[in-house]
């Protein structure tokens, strides 16, 4: 049966194009892969190709003609035995051109309604039960016994990363964890970041779940494709096929004294991306809870630790089985006047900003957010209709922060609850400097946050 | 999803049988097929976005699958579509994911450059160059940690191949002995830059080297020769002594992807290579000197294939665009849709 031959699309943006050429002319016989023409697209001059075998039967379109659209027929091919009046009468057999697809409507592409206020769901539990015997423990101390917990429980768990075994940690994390699982389980990497990111994700889709360490996220840069590419998009890229169940650890954001390319907070980076979980602990019982939670997730998650964290202590819930789900904010001191919404090390400005508001008769609530995505706006939401004032605190850079993106929820979800603009206090919006007065002050200050409360109350 | 079953566990055997040489005729020609109609079908608006063929290449990816076992894995770059024939994926599934339809292997959510298919092991499909690489060697690290025999074909490209996340995943594979193959497939050309004028060495296998990793060229318009080399290296690996790499020299005819206008090599260059090492005309030569089949039972192949291909394109056609729920799907593994 005869077939038309159409304007072929050369390009992803080709809508139409000039007919340069005929190498072909009626009559002549073509089999797949021979130069039928030259078609000029609006990036270059390509040659098109036949795919079926036949014979030219009529020419449609003349070279040199301009203008062309995408799916014109521009010539008819003749089967083997087929004589030219075929030619007149055309199916468009296999060659239909691709229907008008109909404009998605609107309302159904887009995500529902954000909640009412007054539908706000909180979950305002305890994160354990009243009585529970508590533990002073370091961050340090939370985080290795989250991790050799979940790895006596689970095969497939494994930790990797540099100095992890023999050195024991670079900042003794994983002390003691070489001697209870051995080699196969506590892997020393080369330094090497985006190949080991590459190899843990791989593994992750081949059924393990790998927790990464990187010795700073600064070093994370190196392995952002893996984190971002890999681990975070194949689910949604498969179709729900495979995704990869791993945890991506280590320190984040600011030590001491080791400048700009040793601190950088990476908070807003990973909380902007779907298809990654990210967690920001502050507290001890948070950092075990947490990790616990993160291991045992089946998505990828980002799990910012704290240098300076890591040596303090806090209490520990003695239990069997502590985890901390995410998605559940944590309210650390109740108020009336100003919402203080922190999370990670920030939280230390937020607490100390509220004790000393408190002298001055201003009551602050303080919020650790504890995972960014999901973020629990709820209980922000909540706690800002009863303040009607927000103050965000983080050390991270102001453009793109989540101060930010709090900011922006507050004033969709709650403008009418709000008696003054939110003020996001941050990092400044500088490198990190060595020098130490001027490491101070590109960091977020508890004065800051003082003065940004003190400003929003009016006081 | 009903898939073709179409990968053999025949031993290695100097003579190939009337069997298996028909079978990696069709197999082949499946992929050329599927390809020239991937490519009708991108022009007729049917196909968006970047569409790259692996036409010219068939030989490498079939020879490699004859070399296979149930349990090994393979994982590649974004010019996919031949290696998931290859493997046994449905061709309906496949072009439909081409055409972004629900029926596709990702229900139109990945396109050409990311597929995959759990059951049939194939994990991809990836558009960054090279990242496949080192996700290829945490495949193999999985399989060593559980303490199978399974190995994986990692393949990349000669352009891949100056990405230094591959060294790093060298070292690391040789140094933990992970059963992986890395599959070169040196096409000699990395979009538009010629071997020539992107890298420092003559033979890329020979980068392996100094990491301990042993390795080897191959003719890759051979299918015969392909197999043969893939069964040496499945052996190596799946014997523990840990990765192998195969420099398979292949060519592609048609252009990097559907927007490439060739202008870096000449008609005549393509043209030599398909008439004189096309690797579908060398079987099919095999077959007929050989008295394994005569041109009547050619044809019948031939036109087996057309029908599953012409199935496939209808397929696509047919099945619906995934429904807008989707967008909001596969986000994350515990979550419902819409709540996310």
């Amino acid at each position: 049966m005869a077939t038309e031959l159409l304007m072929p699309a050369l390009s992803p943006t080709m809508e139409e194009g000039t007919l340069a050429k005929w190498l072909v002319k009626e009559g002549d016989t073509v089999s797949s892969g021979d130069i039928l023409a030259e078609i000029e697209t609006d990036k270059a001059t390509m040659e098109f190709e036949a795919v079926d075998e036949g014979t030219i039967g009529k020419i449609l379109v003349s070279e040199g003609t301009e203008g062309v659209k995408v799916n014109t027929p521009i010539a008819v091919i003749l089967e083997e035995g087929e004589d030219a009046s075929a030619a007149e009468n055309v199916s468009s057999g296999s060659s239909e051109p691709a229907e008008t697809k109909e404009e998605a409507s609107a309302p159904a592409a887009a995500k529902p309604e954000a909640e009412a206020p007054t539908e706000l769901k909180v979950d305002a539990s305890p994160d354990w039960p009243e009585g529970t015997e508590m533990v002073q423990t370091t961050v340090r101390e939370a985080l290795r016994d989250a991790m050799a917990e979940e790895m006596r429980k689970d095969e497939s768990v494994f930790l990797m990363g540099e100095e992890v075994a023999e050195y024991q940690g670079a900042y003794k994390i994983s002390q003691g964890m070489l001697d209870e699982f051995g080699p196969k389980r506590v892997i020393d990497t080369p330094i090497t970041e985006h190949g080991f990111a590459g190899i843990a994700t791989g593994a992750a889709f081949g059924g393990l779940r790998p927790i990464v360490e990187f010795m700073t996220f600064n070093f994370a840069m190196q392995a952002i494709d893996h984190i971002i590419n890999s681990a975070a998009k194949t689910l949604y890229m498969s179709g729900g096929q495979m995704g990869a169940p791993m945890v991506f650890r280590g320190p984040n954001g600011a030590a001491a004294r080791v400048a700009a390319q040793h601190s950088q907070d990476y908070a807003a980076w990973y909380a902007m991306i779907p298809g990654l979980k990210v967690v920001m602990p502050y507290s001890a019982a948070d950092y075990k809870g947490l990790m616990k939670t993160a291991i045992r997730d089946p998505n990828p998650v980002i799990f910012l630790e704290n240098e300076i964290l890591y040596g303090r202590t806090f209490d520990v819930p003695k239990l069997d089985d502590f985890t901390i789900p995410f998605g559940k904010a944590k309210i650390w001191r109740e108020g009336d006047d100003v919402t203080l919404v922190s999370f990670g090390i920030g939280m230390q400005y937020a607490l100390e900003a509220a004790e000393k508001l408190a002298e001055d008769g201003i009551s602050a609530e303080v919020i650790d957010l504890r995972t960014l995505r999901p973020m629990d706006t709820a209980t922000v939401i909540k706690s800002v209709m009863k303040t009607n004032r927000c103050v965000t605190v983080e050390e991270g850079w102001p453009v793109g922060s989540i101060g930010g993106h709090i900011s922006s929820v507050l004033m969709q979800e709650a403008f009418d609850y709000l008696d003054a603009p939110v003020i996001n206090c941050t990092g400044k919006d500088v490198p990190m400097p060595y020098a130490a007065n001027l490491e101070k002050h590109a960091l977020v200050t508890t004065d800051e946050v003082i003065e940004a409360a003190k400003k929003v109350t009016y006081r | 999803m009903a898939a073709r079953k179409t990968t053999r566990k025949t031993p290695a055997k100097s003579n190939t049988s009337k069997d298996d040489l028909l079978a990696y005729y069709r197999d082949m020609l499946l992929i050329r097929r599927f390809e020239e109609k991937a490519g009708q079908l991108y022009g007729m608006g049917l196909i968006g976005g970047f569409c790259h063929l692996y036409i010219g290449q068939e030989a490498v990816v079939v020879g490699l699958e004859a070399a296979a076992k149930e349990g090994d894995k393979r994982i590649t770059s974004y010019r996919d579509h031949g290696h998931m024939l290859a493997c046994g994926m449905d061709p309906k599934g496949v072009m439909a994911e081409l055409t972004g339809r629900e029926g596709g292997y990702s229900k139109g959510k990945g396109g050409s450059m990311h597929m995959f298919s759990k059951e049939k092991h194939f994990y991809g499909g990836h558009g960054i160059v090279g990242a496949q690489v080192p996700l290829g060697a945490g495949l193999a690290f999985a399989d060593k940690y559980n303490e199978n025999d399974n190995v994986t074909f990692t393949y990349f490209g000669d352009g891949a191949a100056n990405q230094g996340q591959v060294y790093e995943t060298f070292n690391m594979a040789a140094l933990w002995k992970l059963p992986v193959i890395f599959v070169i497939e040196n096409n000699q050309y990395a979009m538009g830059t010629s071997q020539n004028r992107s890298t420092s060495t003559e033979d890329i296998h020979t980068r392996g080297a100094p990491f301990g990793i042993p390795g080897e060229i191959v003719d890759g318009m051979d299918v015969l020769a392909v197999k043969e080399a893939g069964e040496k290296a499945v052996s190596h690996c799946r014997s523990g002594e840990g990765p192998y790499i195969l420099e398979v020299k292949t060519y592609r005819y048609r252009g990097h992807s559907m927007s490439d206008p060739a202008k870096y090599r000449t008609r005549e260059e393509v043209q030599k290579m398909r008439e004189e090492r096309d690797p579908i005309e060398r079987v099919r030569a095999m077959l007929l000197e050989g008295k394994h089949a005569s041109e009547d039972d050619l044809k019948g192949i031939d036109k087996e294939i057309k029908d599953i291909v012409n199935e496939s394109a209808e397929f696509s056609k047919e099945s619906p665009e995934p429904a807008l729920e989707e967008l909001w799907t596969d986000i994350y593994a515990d979550v419902a849709p819409q709540e996310a």
